[in-house]
């Protein structure tokens, strides 16, 4: 359970937040400095908030009012930083005991044989951090973080560094951690990807303000949160079950509130819950049901609204059955179709415009 | 080929400056931290003052030091009770030689030290160390090339010092004659020439060594990290 409500100076930047959560992973998103470093910092108590209370688990860290602003060695809040920040003089074996040697063992809660494991460290630990690949010190760095036995991980942009196929490999350790060890996580990102495989929890920050905080699915249908998702990757969140596989053509099908979806495999057992994002850019719109097409989603869909006057683009948002879904066409495909609220279109999403990175287990 | 002074001469160099380093590095670390770490109102005017003996005349230095820690100075009548006395000794050269070098072995850590990434130290806070364990266990190791780099600094200016040591505590021979001023003496008398001439050429070749002693640490230092 993590309860936050602090204002943040910093020189002329001001951040303002409030928000608490308890699932298993919460994400802070926004761009670029829009304040989410400053807020986990405040968490761990590198930045001092100048009003304001912090708890994480029913332990008060900071509350300006009761005067309490624990040091950050005494607050047990992990932190794992964008680029790792390996001790450099050190083994990879010497900045994993860092701070579990200074964990009380009857405190310890995290094993240090299953740490090692989990994160696949065994091979490196003789090595020094100049050596190591930007994934494996990414590795090393939650490994280090998690054996000081913290009462909360904070994750601060740790794929920011990564190319794209350590970033998949790095989210799976996480998505591990967040099953087996069953430790809160705080995950910072502004890639829209990466909150929605991972979290479940969602706080939108921008500008040193909070614009939004709630589950995941529900927020990122709503416009304030679409508009910060940047052109390319703005789209809606599906929760769904795997229904059922398709082996002969390795097709999965999720089944959701309101229609299937038909995706590329995925390694989960049929009623399983996953989240797939479908990019607005993804959905095409058509008046009635095409016939004789490649694409494999067709979902009935009724128009909600028509985002945006002006431009050459809009934003049509839609539902099918109570899921919300966003389709971005152009203008004058939507004149053409003579798309308003209540019409019933057809929305169509292309199989495989639904990979692997856009499907997270819930 | 040196005769038993002129080993005296070179010994008591190398005593009084190995002396100055070793007793004023901690200091010197202590100073170089509070000028890249910390802000505190003032810093401006301590950091020059930290410097003031790198552009005050020697013989300026000598002279203060000469008020301050004489017998009938201040601080020398506080610390002779505890048999600490500077006046004429090899002790007072030393102090000398370590006020000179202070502003270079500062200088060297201090540029060390903010180098470091601040965030490594936050990410020893959050590991759960304090202040002081990661001021031991993440900044000083990560100094190190500065530290060395100072001390070996430190040594070889203490090596040259002339004006304020000679000033503060004479040109005694087996107390106070270091180097620079036995060559300066052995200059002064009629036929000394020859002994100037050979102090001045063990006096190069220290100075080379102790070059080389840093030059090779830097070395080891660099394949320690390759090798890693």
């Amino acid at each position: 359970m993590l309860d936050v409500d602090v204002t943040v100076r910093r020189g002329s930047f001001g951040l303002e937040a409030r928000f608490a959560s308890d699932a298993p992973i919460v994400a802070l998103f926004g761009r670029s400095g829009s304040g989410k470093t400053t807020l986990v910092e405040s968490i761990a108590g590198l930045v001092r908030p100048v009003r304001g209370r912090i708890v994480v688990d029913g332990r008060t860290l900071y509350d300006s009012a009761r005067g309490i602003d624990l040091a950050p060695e005494a607050r047990r809040v992990g932190y794992v930083f964008q680029e790792g920040l390996l001790f450099p003089h050190l083994s990879v074996r010497a900045n994993l005991a860092y701070g579990e040697r200074l964990v009380p063992a009857r405190e310890r809660f995290v094993d240090h044989d299953r740490v090692v494991s989990l994160l696949g460290l065994a091979p490196l630990l003789s090595r020094h951090p100049a050596t190591l690949s930007g994934g494996e010190k990414q590795r090393v760095a939650i490994g280090r973080a998690l054996l000081a036995s913290p009462r909360i991980l904070l994750m601060d942009e740790p794929l920011a560094a990564l190319d794209a196929a350590r970033k998949s490999e790095i989210l799976q350790y996480v998505e591990l951690l967040r099953d087996d060890l069953k430790l809160p996580i705080v995950y910072v990102s502004h890639a829209i990807e990466e909150v929605t495989r991972l979290a479940d929890s969602l706080v939108v920050i921008a500008d040193g303000k909070l614009v939004a905080s709630g589950p995941v699915a529900e927020l990122l249908g709503r416009a304030e949160v679409q508009a910060l998702e940047g052109r390319y990757d703005a789209g809606a969140v599906i929760e769904a079950r795997v229904a059922r596989h398709d082996e002969a053509f390795e097709l999965s099908v999720l089944a959701f509130d309101g229609g299937e979806l038909v995706v590329a495999n995925i390694d989960a057992l049929p009623g399983e819950p996953v989240r797939a994002r479908i990019r607005s850019r993804d959905v095409s719109l058509a008046i009635e049901r095409p016939r004789a097409v490649s694409i494999q989603n067709i979902l009935d869909a009724t128009v909600v609204s028509l985002g945006g006057e002006f431009g050459a683009i809009v934003d049509v948002r839609l539902r099918v059955g109570p899921t919300p879904l966003t389709a971005r066409i152009t203008r004058r495909a939507a004149a053409q179709l003579g798309l308003a609220p209540g019409v019933r279109v057809f929305a169509m999403v292309k199989a495989v415009s639904i990979d692997r990175r856009s499907v997270g287990f819930a | 080929m040196l005769s038993a002074d002129e080993m005296e001469v070179i010994a008591l160099s190398l005593r009084v400056s190995a002396a100055s380093v070793v007793a004023s590095l901690p200091l010197a670390i202590a100073t170089a931290w509070l000028l890249a770490r910390r802000a505190f109102p003032g810093k401006t005017l301590f950091d020059a003052f930290v410097h003031l003996p790198l552009v005050v005349p020697p013989v300026v230095v000598g002279y203060v030091l000469l008020l301050a820690f004489g017998r009938n100075g201040p601080l020398g009548q506080l610390l002779s009770p505890l048999g600490i006395s500077f006046a004429f000794r090899w002790t007072g050269a030393a102090l000398a030689s370590a006020v000179m070098g202070f502003p270079l072995v500062v200088r060297a850590i201090r540029l060390s030290m903010e180098s470091i990434d601040p965030r490594l130290e936050a990410a020893g806070r959050t590991l759960g160390a304090g202040p002081w364990r990661v001021f031991f266990t993440v900044t000083l190791p990560l100094a190190w090339p500065g530290l060395a780099t100072g001390a070996l600094l430190g040594f070889a200016r203490g090596l040259g010092e002339f004006g304020a040591t000679i000033t503060f505590v004479s040109n005694i021979p087996g107390e106070t004659r270091t180097l620079p001023l036995a060559i300066y003496g052995a200059t002064q008398v009629p036929g000394g020439d020859a002994q100037a001439l050979r102090l001045s050429i063990v006096s190069v070749a220290i100075s080379l060594a102790a070059l080389g002693i840093s030059e090779w640490l830097a070395r080891r230092r660099k394949a320690e990290h390759e090798r890693a």
